[in-house]
């Protein structure tokens, strides 16, 4: 078999992608074991990097991302098509559409052509990489790896099991799988139109990588002497980096394919350019638009913290997983991934849409009507790349052993409306959320009262109450109450231990 | 127009009006589609048969096991009944319907010992058993709960298959009860089953006193079983209605003493060293309520059964034994 070097990358992606996929299925407790599972995160370098600049620190696993930083400055954007499963996935369905006919050469030709906003997604890496320096993460919003773990927890593995029922003992759901998944299949689509439009256009890891690979050593070399200028070099070229003149560098995703069109031979990957005007190393950027975009960047951070959603106006439906940051923090540090929604044994972790302020698009919070948290599980923290959920141990989380002085973990404080209690309400017996609160002694617990009902028959009712010192905002309470719709027992926000400002009682 | 093109058409016209007209006889429902608006007669229920076994007058209904190891006191007390042969025979196909209601590890008693259950599908397998399956529907999220109370463990270990209650294994069952008519049940296990054996732990409720072999059959029921609560004793005896089973089997190896159902805390666990073993799950949960220290006049549910015919709570007048092993 002719081994050329576009089949080598040929293998890498489908290895890469079935990686992804393969990561993706069994982020769940029955197969978790102790696979790396938030790879693809991990060695993100723009993960990396703007999660730096948000905290100042490397966050453990996040080192990684030096094993895709280094070659990049050796090789260019490799990543893009070497690697990336959202490049891959692109590509796959740019060729699926593409006109590959003898006829369809002058299609693939225009369709392959640099246009001058492409060079949108720098300003879109800049814009966000401002924001990240005064402390909100929102490259997750875009970054590929991200958007592609994100798209396949909230709508792609849903729907799957609706058809096939492989994926959940208990069928799950997500709020917003109607917008994540459009948002995909937008993408997806965008292909028709422009083969790797979120590659060329918006992807803020492939401008990082491109910024980057302005010092690599090798690149794409044309040489003039066999060059005819036929640009059949164009027909497949992902990046659309110009091969058949000077190369754009930031734009080259490093596919090889110029390398099998082009009929002379004229092109090679070789080191250290043959003459400067052979390629172009830097985007074309403007600087007064580079300057907009940062101040864009700006403007957002402060616009979105004068509404106030995280100090005065926080909401009480943002209930974070065990374990997280303050809410300062977590904005810092969570890279909307969607990986601790992915791995949580009870649905409860959700992604939000405006409960957390625009910041916290994507950011996961519980949802009590959809799950719990359970008692002796931290694995949301164990998937988070980043540390916006710490990587808690069960005893730090029951506040045991070692952390008794610290007391457990609360993520909220439940409390009764006992205008909605059957016992409270309606000479109804229930006590169900005593039942099944799983804290020892209980965090509910009940009097018993007598009283005469209506017909004028002495009856005995157990009525529940909160002990807010032992209750940790589990909101199995809430879940598991009968009265479905807007349920008699409610867990909000008040009472997490991550933020004193937010805590109910003086210790 | 020509006569050919007429007639091609005209056919083609027929054949649409002939289609439509059949398409809705076919599909004319007169009654409307709502299942919730039709009478418990009409709707498609499945019904449970009797998994009991005749095994003449005279035999011993129930044996209270004392002892250290399940194995052990699962066959002394099995023996003292007449043997497993006399309940599970060659080619039978099992469920053994454990408690695993929480997400818990076995040490704190909120769920069915694990060795408990590998002594009950052990004496399974002896009698010829040809499948032994596992299941319950948890108020937890099923994988952990099968995973940290050790019954997938235990069940891998015995060569046993465990059933999780997925969506397609419920369907609508006639139940009978005073309050339970028909329910969404975690039925695919028992179509499958020719005995059924309960294996339940021995633990304070909150509400109902106890969860003993009665309570245990919740666990095979889906739907809002989070309103049985309201009339908690009239639907535990409806339980009783609901499912005869060939064996029931107090596991009083730990007993969950407070803070029932979920238990927690080391404290909230007692030794008992116990097992139930017996055929009358109403005489069981009767002796069984007083390993908890509490008196069985007094539990409304077992009363409730009887009175309906459904067992006794007087296990001292029945056939009993009480049997030393290990």
């Amino acid at each position: 078999m002719d081994m050329r070097i576009t089949r080598v990358r040929l293998i890498s992606q489908i290895f890469f992608i079935g990686l992804a996929l393969f990561f993706a299925f069994i982020t769940q407790f029955s197969y978790l074991k102790g696979y790396p599972v938030s790879l693809f995160l991990e060695v993100d370098p723009l993960v990396a990097i703007a999660s730096s600049i948000t905290t100042h620190t490397l966050y453990r696993s996040l080192i990684w991302s030096l094993v895709i930083l280094i070659p990049t400055l050796v090789l260019g954007r490799f990543f893009c098509n070497w690697i990336c499963p959202y490049g891959t996935l692109h590509q796959f369905v740019g060729w699926l559409f593409s006109n590959r006919g003898p006829r369809g050469v002058k299609e693939r030709l225009e369709s392959n052509r640099y246009r001058k906003w492409f060079a949108l997604k720098y300003y879109i890496l800049i814009g966000m990489l401002v924001a990240a320096a005064f402390g909100s993460l929102q490259i997750g919003l875009l970054d590929p790896i991200c958007l592609f773990f994100r798209s396949l927890t909230i709508s792609v593995l849903p729907a799957v099991d609706m058809a096939s029922g492989w994926i959940y003992v208990q069928p799950f759901v997500y709020q917003f799988a109607w917008v994540v998944g459009p948002i995909l299949i937008f993408f997806v689509a965008m292909n028709l139109v422009i083969p790797r439009f979120f590659c060329r256009v918006l992807c803020p890891l492939g401008a990082l990588l491109g910024l980057l690979s302005r010092v690599s050593l090798w690149r794409i070399e044309r040489d003039e002497q066999r060059c005819d200028n036929c640009k059949l070099c164009l027909q497949r070229c992902q990046g659309a980096s110009d091969p058949h003149t000077a190369l754009r560098k930031s734009e080259c995703l490093v596919c090889f394919n110029c390398l099998d069109d082009c009929p002379h031979g004229a092109l090679g990957f070789s080191m250290l350019p043959s003459s400067p005007h052979h390629e172009v190393a830097v985007p074309d950027l403007s600087r007064r638009r580079v300057i907009f975009a940062g101040l864009t960047g700006l403007l957002f951070f402060s616009f979105s913290r004068a509404s106030g959603e995280i100090t005065k106006n926080f909401k009480k439906e943002v209930m974070r997983p065990p374990g997280s940051t303050a809410e300062p923090e977590f904005l810092e540090r969570c890279a909307k991934c969607g990986q601790c929604m992915r791995v949580c044994p009870t649905n409860v972790l959700q992604p939000a849409m405006l409960e957390a302020g625009v910041e916290g698009i994507w950011t996961p919070v519980m949802n009590m009507k959809m799950g719990y948290c359970e008692l002796n599980c931290t694995l949301c923290g164990q998937v988070c790349p980043t540390g916006a959920i710490q990587k808690i141990s069960i005893a730090q989380k029951l506040g045991v052993g070692e952390f008794t002085d610290l007391g457990p973990v609360k993520t909220g404080t439940a409390f009764f409306d006992q205008g909605r209690c059957l016992p409270w309400a309606m000479d109804t017996p229930c006590v169900v959320c005593q039942e099944v609160c799983p804290i020892s002694p209980k965090a509910i617990f009940s009097r018993e009262v007598e009283i005469v009902n209506r017909w004028g028959k002495k009856i005995t009712l157990t009525r529940p109450f909160v002990d807010p010192t032992l209750c940790n905002g589990c909101g199995i309470c809430e879940h598991e109450c009968p009265v479905k719709d807007y349920r008699a027992i409610r867990v909000t926000a008040v009472g997490e231990t991550r933020s004193r400002d937010r805590s109910l009682l003086l210790k | 127009m020509d006569r050919r093109e007429f007639l091609k058409r005209a056919a083609g016209a027929g054949l649409a009006i002939a289609g439509s007209a059949l398409g809705a006889a076919w599909l004319y429902d007169p009654r409307g589609g709502a299942e919730y608006f039709r009478s418990e007669e009409n709707k498609k229920t499945a019904s449970l048969k009797s998994y009991r076994v005749d095994r003449g007058k005279g035999a011993v209904e129930m044996t209270v096991v004392r002892g250290k190891d399940p194995e052990k006191m699962m066959r002394a007390g099995i023996q003292a009944m007449g043997g497993i042969g006399s309940f599970v025979q060659k080619g039978d196909v099992v469920l053994i319907k454990p408690n695993v209601a929480f997400d818990r590890a076995p040490a704190l008693g909120a769920t069915t010992s694990p060795d408990v259950l590998k002594a009950v599908a052990l004496l399974c397998k002896k009698a010829g058993a040809r499948k032994i399956i596992v299941a319950d529907n948890p108020i937890n999220q099923p994988e952990g709960c099968f995973f940290k109370s050790g019954i997938q463990q235990a069940a891998a270990d015995v060569g046993a298959e465990v059933m999780l209650p997925k969506p397609g294994a419920f369907s609508l069952v006639k139940i009978g009860g005073e309050i339970l008519k028909t329910w969404s049940m975690f039925h695919r296990p028992l179509e499958h089953a020719t005995k059924v054996i309960g294996v339940a732990p021995c633990k304070d409720h909150n509400l109902c006193s106890a969860s003993m072999t009665m309570k245990n059959w919740y666990g095979l029921l889906g739907g809002r079983r989070n309103q049985f609560h309201q009339q908690i004793h009239t639907v535990i005896a409806d339980f009783a209605q609901m499912i005869r089973p060939t064996l029931v089997v107090l596991d009083a190896t730990r007993v969950l003493m407070q803070n029932g159902p979920t238990g927690g805390r080391l404290s909230d666990v007692q030794e008992a060293d116990t097992l139930v073993i017996g055929t009358d799950m109403v005489a069981v949960d009767a002796f069984g309520y007083t390993l908890l220290g509490r008196d069985p006049e007094k539990l409304e549910y077992i009363h409730k059964a009887e009175a309906r015919g459904l067992g006794s709570t007087k296990w001292k007048e029945q056939n009993w034994r009480e049997v030393l092993a290990g």
